[in-house]
């Protein structure tokens, strides 16, 4: 057999190129393009009265200057709300440029292009906009409160009211031996790649069409919506995403403006026309995620077992809804994690802001479900004298309630059904890993020490693998190379090796013969997008579908040659040979040579293949009826409806009482992802949600002032971790293959994120013995807790926290 | 452009002498990558923040988007292109920490790498090889650099085993 490959830490074909600087972004395309730069809006809120350009038009190098009044046809109209759902009742969605008002600061006003980014920009500060102020909404309370409106049509601020149940949660409340309510808030934070955003587009004259890479997760659907937008036919129009420097989320939302004008221009211009978003750009401009309101009132019994669940949501989705309300569902969904629960109902009321668009960043609303679900069980253990993961062990869905299904329908627009899982085996995995048990000893050796320490947990439960399908091409040239393409795009998860473990593992060859492509509309043109933890389950099935068709074809071929029955035909390291046969065979590349018939010999092995070579069957025709030319096989996978991973996290965190500084000294992540295809990879997924999500609980928010100003918009003032706020990370795998698939995949991209939140808030407030009710949390706000008289104290049963 | 605006340099970058007529108000990333062509050095905030567009001149670290081109005039720059080495045979041997990355799985992405690979070799170069490196000194060689994708922990993980290589070869 040739050597295991789905399993093993294979390393990154990937990773020649990008360690000695070979690597292909966005910039480093189009070295001659002209350059854009954009004036956007200083303003939340306010009517664009006049654009003055005069004094730019001196500046040297300048090639042109596009206002909203430039754009014709679609153009003119607005960008398209992307997942229109029946509950978004009011869906707003901005311009390429702003046309009247604009809507947050950062909004693109006009478009400039000279011959290169300084000029460009030299002209860009010396066009005058002069504005109308008008009132602006920043926050949830100010939304709902809605003394000012971000759309004058949504009198309300609410775009949409996203409500699910599975039954009565008011009588089953009514009904339960106790409930508690409470409110809680969660913040902004971003995606916020390394690399942001950027296109270059290239207009063929000769041939009218288009060439556009963009540093996107969708390749296949911005092409169309640039083919739509500037009216092209599609097949005159061509995207490619290269190397692409990082996405989370970010970039999946298209057509972002830029992806539009960049393109218009190039084919105004007749020249390449390049944009690179610049930081500060990508802060005020792209989008961000997570801030919400929750408002939970929870039902349970004398045990602490959960009887209704009641969830209310304040959710901000910014300006406007590109993506529609597809965070809100996940929240709605996914909050439930691996819970048993009777009743529930949820309502997100999905609200406009004057600030950056909110969509999916890595987690997609999970990671504020979670943060509702554990301090809801967090409240309930504690109100019960209970000890947290023992509350948790009462709640669980049990292995044999598989499949579990929810009554309830997930965002992919089909019904919330568990596919599998063992929550139990995950959480008694952690409460080894972290040495749950034996924390006592740990936090007494820390007071000791004259620190608090506390623990904390979250588990959850991850929809991933959504469809609608992916596709993927598979292909053998005379060579012995594998081609294999798929139209989903690479943001760095390593898919170009994944993909070809699979491809090499079903063929039979060696994964050096295999060559993958991603993202490239040229090659693959049917395809949906990264995002939903959704490339190893739905591309990676789809490349195993097409690799396995193309050795059924390569068995059935050098089956006549070799005149042996199929069924005894094997593909061993590029070699087609008989079983137990040594010596009868025939390599996988003169099958493919073979698999051609050609009139013209036009190199050495083609030969083999022309028409005078070999004795044929004169009976039937070179190409029998149905068949095709070629070792080649394209084949798509569509998901019945998504996989459930799963996962478990325990932080554990030390607090100066001088300072307050927060340092969480361990990290525990039981994973369940089904089968793993490379566990090097997946366990480098869990490391960089886990880095996302301690982020997101300590350091990263977006500081909007009242104004609608985003206060923090650089890296000085945004705080990211570096390697100095991540702590190290204890990982333990467990795994129930999806039965939804033939590889038994589910999606490991987001997991590392989602519970990041809610177990560091777990462990502070075990800690210092004071309720936590908002994330992020930073030393000064913990300090201003502590000393707060309101403060709620909170003491875990199995803790000897601060009072 | 006047030559109030445009200044010649003269500046050997991976080895090799190289002149060019520049802005002077051109950032040395933006020389890198649109007048030499390279395009490795990548620009991930233009505020010094980042660690992306870490290149060496004269073999100290340098965030290329806080120095002007015209300022590296006569000196030496390394950029993540030059860090391997010529193996005298025609060929090139990438330096150790290029190796125990890929081995490491220190990178994702790949956008933050060539800053990391340029910060950490100058480190693991001034550094004795023959001494075991530490968890601190491991921290202080990543502790400069954003990543957003690896969460570090590979990271140091390659700094160590890159010290490990440098200790072997250097018996």
């Amino acid at each position: 057999m040739t050597t295991k490959l789905f399993g093993e830490p294979v390393r990154r074909r990937e990773d020649a190129r990008l360690i000695v600087g070979q690597g292909r972004y966005l910039d480093d395309i189009g070295s001659h393009a002209y350059a854009a730069a954009f004036v956007r809006s200083p303003y939340a809120h306010a009517r664009v009265l006049d654009i003055d350009v005069s004094a730019a038009l001196d500046v040297e190098g300048l090639l042109a200057i596009y206002t909203y009044s430039d754009l014709t046809g679609p153009m003119a109209e607005p960008l398209p709300v992307l997942i229109p759902h029946p509950q978004l009742t009011s869906p707003r969605t901005g311009h390429p440029l702003v046309k009247d008002v604009a809507k947050h600061v950062g909004e693109p006003i006009v478009m400039v292009v000279a011959t290169d980014r300084y000029l460009a920009e030299d002209a860009a500060a010396l066009i005058e906009v002069s504005y109308e102020e008008l009132p602006v909404v920043v926050g949830v309370d100010a939304a709902e409160a809605a003394t000012a409106v971000v759309h004058d049509d949504v009198p309300d601020n609410v775009a949409a009211r996203h409500h699910q149940e599975t039954g009565d949660v008011e009588a089953a409340l009514a009904a339960s031996a106790h409930t508690l309510s409470f409110t809680q808030y969660f913040e902004r934070s971003a995606s916020m790649p390394m690399e942001g955003k950027g296109v270059h587009a290239r207009w063929d004259d000769a041939d009218s069409s288009l060439r556009v890479y963009s540093s996107t997760q969708a390749s296949t659907s911005v092409r169309a919506a640039i083919a739509a937008k500037l009216e092209l036919s599609l097949e005159k129009v061509e995207v490619i995403a290269p190397d692409v420097g990082g996405g989370f989320g970010v970039k999946i939302v298209h057509p972002w403006p830029e992806e539009l004008l960049v393109p218009m221009a190039a084919r105004l211009l007749g020249h390449e026309v390049k944009w690179t978003e610049d930081r500060r750009e990508h802060f005020i401009s792209s989008a961000h995620e997570r801030q919400q309101r929750q408002e939970i009132t929870v039902g349970y019994d004398d045990d602490g077992r959960i009887t209704a669940l009641d969830v209310l949501v304040w959710h901000d989705n910014g300006a406007y809804t590109p993506y529609g309300i597809i965070v809100p569902i996940n929240t709605a969904t996914q909050l439930l994690g691996p819970y048993d629960i009777p009743v529930y109902r949820a309502r997100v009321n999905s609200v406009y802001t004057n600030t950056v668009v909110v969509t999916p960043y890595r987690g997609a609303g999970r990671p504020q479900g979670c943060f509702a679900m554990e301090r809801a069980m967090d409240r309930i253990a504690q109100e019960r004298g209970l000890d947290r993961l023992e509350l948790r062990m009462r709640n669980l869905i049990q292995p044999d309630q598989f499949p579990y299904d929810w009554g309830l329908t997930f965002q992919d627009g089909r019904p919330l059904v568990y596919d599998s899982g063992d929550y139990p085996g995950m959480m008694e995995k952690l409460r080894a890993l972290v040495d749950w048990d034996g924390f006592a000893a740990r936090r007494a050796a820390a007071e000791a020490r004259g620190k608090l320490m506390g623990i904390g947990l979250a588990p959850y439960v991850e929809g991933t693998g959504p469809g609608p399908y992916e596709g993927a091409h598979v292909q053998v040239l005379g060579s012995g190379k594998v081609l294999v393409s798929t139209g989903l795009t690479s943001q760095g998860q390593g898919h170009e090796t994944v993909f070809a473990q699979l491809a090499a593992a079903e063929l039979g060859v060696g994964i050096e013969d295999v060559e993958v492509t991603t993202g490239d509309t040229r090659r693959f043109g049917y395809a949906v997008g990264t995002f939903a933890s959704r490339a190893a389950v739905v591309s990676g099935n789809a490349v195993a579908l097409a690799a396995r068709g193309v050795r059924e074809k390569a068995i059935r071929i050098a089956a006549e040659l070799l005149e042996a029955a199929p069924e005894d035909l094997e593909i061993d390291e590029g070699l087609v040979q008989v079983k137990g046969t040594p010596g009868a065979s025939i390599p996988l590349r003169t099958v493919a040579v073979l698999s051609n018939p050609l009139r013209y010999a036009f190199d050495e092995a083609a030969k083999q293949a022309t028409q005078f070579t070999g004795p044929g069957d004169d009976s039937k025709p070179p190409v029998a009826p149905g068949d095709a030319p070629g070792l080649e096989h394209t084949d798509y996978y569509s998901p019945l409806r998504s996989t459930f991973a799963s996962g478990a996290h325990a932080a554990v965190v030390e607090i100066d009482p001088l300072t307050w500084e927060i340092d969480v000294v361990s990290y525990a992540v039981v994973h369940d992802c089904g089968n793993v295809v490379n566990p090097m990879i997946v366990e480098g997924q869990v490391h960089g949600g886990v880095a996302q999500g301690v982020g997101g609980a300590l350091y990263e928010r977006m500081a909007y002032d009242r104004d609608g100003q985003l206060t923090n918009a650089s890296f000085m003032d945004f705080l990211m971790p570096y390697a100095s706020e991540v702590p190290d990370i204890d990982i333990d795998h467990q795994s129930t293959p999806s039965p939804l698939n033939a590889l038994g995949i589910k999606g490991a991209g987001e997991a590392g994120v989602i519970p990041g939140s809610a177990a560091i808030a777990s462990a502070v407030e075990d800690a210092v013995g004071r309720r936590i009710t908002a994330m992020p949390i930073s030393p000064t706000e913990l300090y201003d807790l502590v000393r707060s008289v309101d403060a709620e104290r909170v003491i875990n049963n199995r803790s000897g926290a601060l009072t | 452009m006047s030559t109030d605006t445009e200044r010649t340099i003269s500046v050997v970058i991976n080895g090799v002498p190289r002149e060019a007529t520049v802005p002077v108000r051109w950032l040395l990333s933006d020389a890198l990558r649109h007048e030499f062509g390279l395009t490795g050095t990548h620009v991930g905030c233009e505020h010094g923040v980042c660690g992306s567009c870490t290149v060496l001149v004269d073999g100290q670290p340098t965030r290329s988007c806080l120095v002007l081109a015209v300022q590296v005039d006569g000196q030496q720059v390394t950029t993540v292109e030059g860090l391997a080495r010529s193996d005298h045979q025609g060929g090139h041997v990438l330096h150790p920490i290029q190796e125990a990355f890929r081995e490491c799985h220190a990178l994702q992405c790949g956008f933050c790498t060539p800053g990391f690979l340029t910060t950490i070799a100058a480190g693991l170069d001034a550094r004795d090889p023959a001494v075991e490196i530490t968890d601190e000194e491991v921290d202080e060689l990543v502790g400069g650099n954003l990543c957003r994708c690896t969460g570090y922990a590979n990271i140091k993980k390659a700094c160590r085993t890159a010290a490990a290589a440098m200790k072997d070869a250097a018996r």
